[in-house]
This record gives C-alpha cells, structure tokens and sequence, in this order.
C-alpha cells in the first residue's frame, strides 16, 4: 500500500513508555494533521519515526510502501522518502544553506556522483523565491543565529529541495507570526500532490486554516484517540483538550 | 570541475611502497660517517661539511626538550634509521627524463595531472633527492631561482650562504641541528627585486623507504618588493615501523616583499613529523605561513616570523587534525622586533576518537617597541569524550604601547547535529566530514582553490574512517 503504516507502535525514552499502541495510516496524496496537548507524545511519534537513537521501538511496526523503516538507518530512511522538518533544528557552523543542501541531494545520488551545480542553485533560488527568502540567505550558516521564523522557513526549503514523499512537520508553526505562518503554509501546499503524504504536528489548531487536512487525529496520552475530519480541529479549539479527556475518561 | 579531477590523491593510494633500488645508501644509524658520506656523495664544498659535521656535535649535545614536549619524543631510536638514500640521479628538468618506477609513484598520486593543471615550476621530491623538477620559462627569465637545496647551495653560494642557517640557528632546537647534519632535498628559491611570481611554486614530496628519516632543508629568499607563494604537499606511504621527518624551513622576505608559504600535509600514522619553520621579515615586509596538519603520529610544529624590519606583517594560519592515536603539537610564534609590526595568529584543532591536540603560542612585543599588535584566535573541536585538547599560549607584551588581543574556544560535534546532518540523508561519516569542514570552512577559504579541494578530500577520507 502506498502509505506511511504505523502499527501498534511502543515507543520508550529513558525508561518511561511514552506511545502506547499507536496506529496512524497517512496515505500518499492525503495531508494529515495530528493534535494534542503537550506531553501526549507528538514529538516522540516524529522522532521515533526518523529513528533518534534515544527513542527506543519496544514493538510494533512502521512500513513506507511496504517498506520497514525501523530495519533502516537514519540516513537510509531519509534518502527511501522521510522528512522531517524538526522543531527545533540543530546549528552547523560554518556549513552555508547552499552547501548543507546540495551535500544532501549529493547523498541521494549513485555513488560517485554529484547534483549538476548549474541545475541546482536555478532550483534553489526559484524555491527561495516562493519561499519569500533572501538569496543572501544561502551564504549564511545552518541555523546559526536565525529567528525562530527563519528557522521554519530553512525547513520548508529543505522539504521542498529534497521532494520527500512522507514529510512529518513537527510544530512547524510554532513561534511565527501571521506573514511568516502564511509563507510556510503556502510552501507545504506547494508541496501537496497525489504523490506525497503529509503529516502535520500542532499543538493549536491556527496552522490548519492555511493548510486544510484530508483528517485530523487527536493524540492523548501515548495513542490516537480520535479521528475525523477537518472539522475535529475546530471542535478541538473550541472546547480544548479537556473535552476529549473527559470523553476518553467516560469510555474506559 | 577540472581541478577537482586533477587533485586526487587519496589515501588508498598513498598506502603503498615501491622497491626502490638504492644506489646510495649511508646505512643505519648516526655518526660522523654518515655525515661525511653525505658531504661526499652530494660532493659538496667545505663549508658545508663543516657546517655538517658542527651540526652533529650540537644535536649530541642537546637534551630531547622533553621537560615541555611529549614524552613520546623517547621513543624515536636515532640508530635505527637511515640517514640518508639516493637514487644518485640529478635533479631532472623535464617529464622524460624522470625514470619509469618514478613516474608511476607519482602517477599514483596524481602528480603528473598537478603537472599538467598548474606548469608553475614543480619540484616533487622523491626520497631523498629532487627526482623531478620543472620549471617555467618565464621564471628563469625574470630571474627567479628554484632549484633543489644541494643545487642551490653549489650553484648559488653567494645568496645561499649569506642566509642559510641565519633564521634557524643549528642550535636552535635538537631536531634543527639534527637537520642541519643530514639535510638534504628540499627547495632554494630566490625571487628578485620588484618579481612578483603570479603562479605558486610547487613542491610535492614523500617518504618511501623504511626506517627512512627524511630531512628536507628549505631556503626562501623575496628581495626587496618581491612576491612568491610557496606550495607544498605530502602524502606517505603506510609502513609497520617509525618513521622519521624533519625539516628545517627557513624564509627570508627582504623590504616590501611578500612571502605565502602554504602545507597541507597528510602523513601515515607511524611518522614523527618534527619540523623548524621560520621567518625573517624586513621592513614593510609580509610573512604568512598557511598550514594544515593532518595524519603523523607525532606532530610539533610551530611556524613563527621574527618581524624584524618596521611595519612587518606576521600571519600563522594554522589547521590540525589530530585522528586516533595521534598527537598534533602545534601552533606560532611571533616575534616582534620593531616598532608598528604585526601579527595574527588563527589556529584551529579539531580532535577525533584518541586524538590530541595541542596549540602551543609564543607572542613577544618587548617593552621598548611602539605601535606592536597582535591577534591570536584558537579554536578546537572535539569529536567524541576521548578527544584531548590543550592550549597554551604564551603571550608576553610589555610597555604600555603595544596591543593583544587573545581568544580561544572548544566545541564539540554533538549528537543532535549529527543526527540531523543524518536525517537529511548524509551517512554519519559525511556528517561528520561536513561539521568539521564547517569548522575550519572560513580557513580554508584562505587556501588557493586546488588545495581546499585536497583538504576537503582528506577530511572526508579521516572522517569516514573514524566513524568505522
């Protein structure tokens, strides 16, 4: 199936079981958003997928078309289709925009082989531009000493200069204000197509009226509790987390 | 890119030795003997066989400087090696006559594509002679001297013995005296008043004997307003047992002139890289040394410029990168002579698994100078808990009229950056590779196009195998 299938997932950080039995089928071509409060464990579904060593599988399963991710390294699961674009990415000094990318296109070739260079900055820069990012920009260090909102837009460019075709945004949104929220909502729209599955990560629900999700999956506690469609974000911003709470503490 | 292809030097080529059929050999081991076979076999004048045989009395006399260096330094054995091999043949001028066991080493490393890419004026050493040397027509007929040391020395005595041994005393350490007794090999050039040479000389170089000590000895004289830029590079070949390397460099850049003195080095494992590295820089003048240590088991090197004349510039650019089990030793020393001289000391380390570094910095501005600032920026990286790094800069400015200014920082490679750098594709020794890239990025810049290409490779190369 051409999917993103996660099945039953166990997922433990430092001792501490944080997914218990979570099941999330995104299908290529869908735009997906998951919610939850803070500590239901999001960020550890993103970080588990990509394979951090620090969050250990305990069991279930996690298959790419078909493929199982956690037989693969990190980096082999990247260059098989995985992106993800972090919520708080790491500083590489010295590294420029420009070259931090091109080594990551350069790894996705045949051994040996490198990205024609001619072909790649015409790339970048039309990027850049629906990105509404400065061409300075790729002269300047990964990360280093950039805005929160500069941040998320060096993520984009790289989810969209990488063609991913599972991409997971984990809090994309926070820390933008609303021009900055419209340029990165507008980028992951770009990236929309029947070829691509998309997995949204957000605490608020302000994200999902740039970018309108296929389904909305509400996470509590280690697991989806609920499902449906884009209208779940709206009852969940109106009447907050505890709502779900409560429903999850009357059905046990 | 064509220099790309033309610089290929790696170091699964660099891991081999040839049989080489010596025809002169001085044997194992150190004594007046030795030195005198040298003298005799490179048929060189008196003075110089005096100079020789003085230099061997002083390396005797002298203690290993242990009280400040490693204690590693006590396990070189100097009646273990040789002191002294030849193929016997002359400096060669010309490709064809360089002989076919030669050429194909060279072709390994990729020297004769260096030859096609950059006709400057190459002198590749093999062993202890200069096998190969070339030079461009232009060159000659502005007057630019660039010859072999034992070339230089008969050749051109009336400029050679004016300087030879000036900047670098044969006391001035153990292992120059050491040098001064059984030098041979290395490059004397002396560029004219007001010659401006465009094209960097080349001097490519490597050991390929066991047990083989190498003792380079270098002569580089800029007349008044002259400019050159000096490149040299070395890959050796792995062998089981020590190996011993050290060279004398001496540099002498008279008013106005201009001398660059670039290395990028890349020795095996098993090498003691002991090398003297001085400038003397007249009025106006500018010395800058640009150099980059990597591979060797034990490296001390400390490039310094004595700023002699008024309103010298000093400039030690220095990258080391110490691998498992290795120990780079290395730094600058400015000494500053004269009113309103300059110098700028930046030295960055970067030590992997066992590897250690140290930055080792001598600054002097004496009290009675005027105007005198320095700049010293050392910064290591470090790429797992084992890594070592030390520093110690020495810095000593007295009077009120002079300036310093010193900074040094560590950092490590963390997990997270590595992790990401992963997550975007790269394998963990490319992320790796580009962190530490990244690291030295805004040095390597300062390097001519051809050698950040080299530089970049041998990272790569040092960080893959780090990673296993």
């Amino acid at each position: 199936m051409n999917a993103l299938e996660i099945k039953n997932l166990h997922v433990t950080i430092d001792g501490q079981q944080i997914l218990k039995d979570l099941s999330l089928t995104l299908p290529k071509g869908e735009v997906h958003a998951i919610m939850g409060p803070n500590g239901s464990g999001k960020s550890t579904l993103a970080k588990a997928l990509v394979g951090h060593e620090d969050y250990i599988v305990d069991s279930g399963t996690a298959t790419m078309d078909g493929k199982d991710i956690f037989d693969m390294e990190v980096n082999e699961r990247s260059r098989e289709g995985l992106f993800l674009a972090f919520q708080y990415p790491a500083e590489i000094p010295g590294v420029t925009i420009a070259n931090f990318i091109r080594a990551a296109l350069n790894a996705r070739q045949p051994k040996g082989e490198d990205v024609d260079a001619v072909a790649y900055y015409k790339d970048l820069y039309s990027e850049m531009e629906r990105l509404d990012i400065d061409r300075k920009f790729t002269s300047r260090s990964v990360n280093e000493g950039f805005s929160g909102g500069e941040k998320k837009r060096c993520e984009i460019l790289q989810m969209s200069m990488l063609k991913p075709d599972y991409c997971i945004l984990d809090e994309t949104d926070s820390g933008l204000d609303i021009d900055a929220l419209k340029i990165v909502a507008d980028g992951v729209n770009h990236m929309r197509g029947k070829d691509r599955g998309i997995l949204i990560i957000t605490h608020y629900q302000r994200l999902l009226n740039y970018i309108v999700p296929d389904r909305v999956h509400i996470m509590w506690d280690g697991r989806i509790v609920k499902s449906g469609d884009k209208s779940l974000a709206f009852e969940v911003e109106e009447r907050g987390y505890d709502w779900v709470k409560q429903e999850q503490t009357a059905s046990v | 890119m064509s220099t790309e292809t033309a610089i290929n030097i790696d170091r699964e080529k660099g891991n081999f030795s040839y049989d080489t059929q010596y025809e002169y050999d001085a044997g194992i081991g150190l004594n007046e003997g030795v030195v005198n076979y040298i003298a005799d076999v490179k048929s060189e004048p008196d003075w110089v066989r005096k100079f020789r045989l003085k230099a061997l009395k002083v390396f005797w006399s002298k203690p290993m400087p242990t009280h400040w260096a490693t204690k590693d330094l006590e396990n070189i054995h100097f009646d273990k090696f040789r002191y002294y091999l030849s193929k016997g043949q002359q400096p060669s001028r010309s490709w064809d006559d360089v002989p076919a066991d030669v050429k194909e080493t060279f072709e390994r490393l990729g020297i004769p594509e260096q030859e096609r890419a950059f006709l400057a004026g190459v002198e590749a050493q093999f062993d202890s002679e200069a096998a190969y040397s070339n030079m461009k027509e232009e060159l000659s007929k502005e007057g630019v001297i660039f010859v072999g040391s034992t070339e230089g020395l008969k050749e051109h005595p009336e400029i050679f013995r004016k300087y030879f041994g000036k900047v670098i005393p044969i006391g001035d350490n153990k292992f120059s005296a050491l040098n001064s007794a059984v030098f041979s090999g290395g490059s004397f050039i002396y560029v004219p008043p007001g010659v401006k040479v465009k094209q960097p000389l080349q001097a490519y170089f490597r050991i390929n004997a066991e047990n083989f000590a190498q003792f380079e000895r270098t002569l580089i004289i800029a007349d008044e307003g002259a400019e050159v830029t000096y490149m040299e590079g070395c890959t050796a070949p792995k062998f089981e047992t020590t190996t011993l390397h050290s060279a004398v460099v001496e540099l002498v850049a008279l008013k106005g002139a201009k001398i660059q003195y670039i290395t990028v080095q890349n020795w095996s494992a098993n090498v003691f890289n002991l090398v003297t590295k001085r400038g003397l820089a007249g009025e106006d003048s500018e010395i800058k040394w640009i150099d980059c240590n990597i591979g060797s088991r034990l490296t001390m090197k400390y490039p310094g410029v004595i700023l002699k004349g008024r309103r010298a510039r000093g400039e030690v650019i220095s990258i080391a990168l110490a691998g498992d089990g290795q120990h780079q030793d290395t730094g600058a020393k400015m000494i500053h002579a004269a009113d309103e001289t300059t110098s700028n000391i930046i030295a960055k380390s970067i030590s992997v698994g066992q590897g250690r570094s140290t930055y080792r910095g001598q600054v002097y501005i004496p009290k009675h100078l005027k105007g005198c600032r320095n700049n010293t920026e050392c910064d290591a990286l470090l790429i797992n808990s084992n890594s070592r790094t030390d520093t110690y800069p020495a810095i000593t400015v007295r009077g009120n009229n002079n300036s310093v200014q010193h900074e040094a920082s560590v950092s490590k490679v963390s997990a997270e950056q590595i992790f990401y750098l992963m997550q975007r594709g790269l394998s963990e020794g490319e992320a790796m590779s580009l962190t530490v890239n990244g690291f030295i990025n805004d040095l390597v810049k300062q390097f001519p196009m051809e050698y950040s290409v080299e530089l970049k490779r041998l990272i790569d190369l040092e960080m893959e195998g780090s990673v296993g």
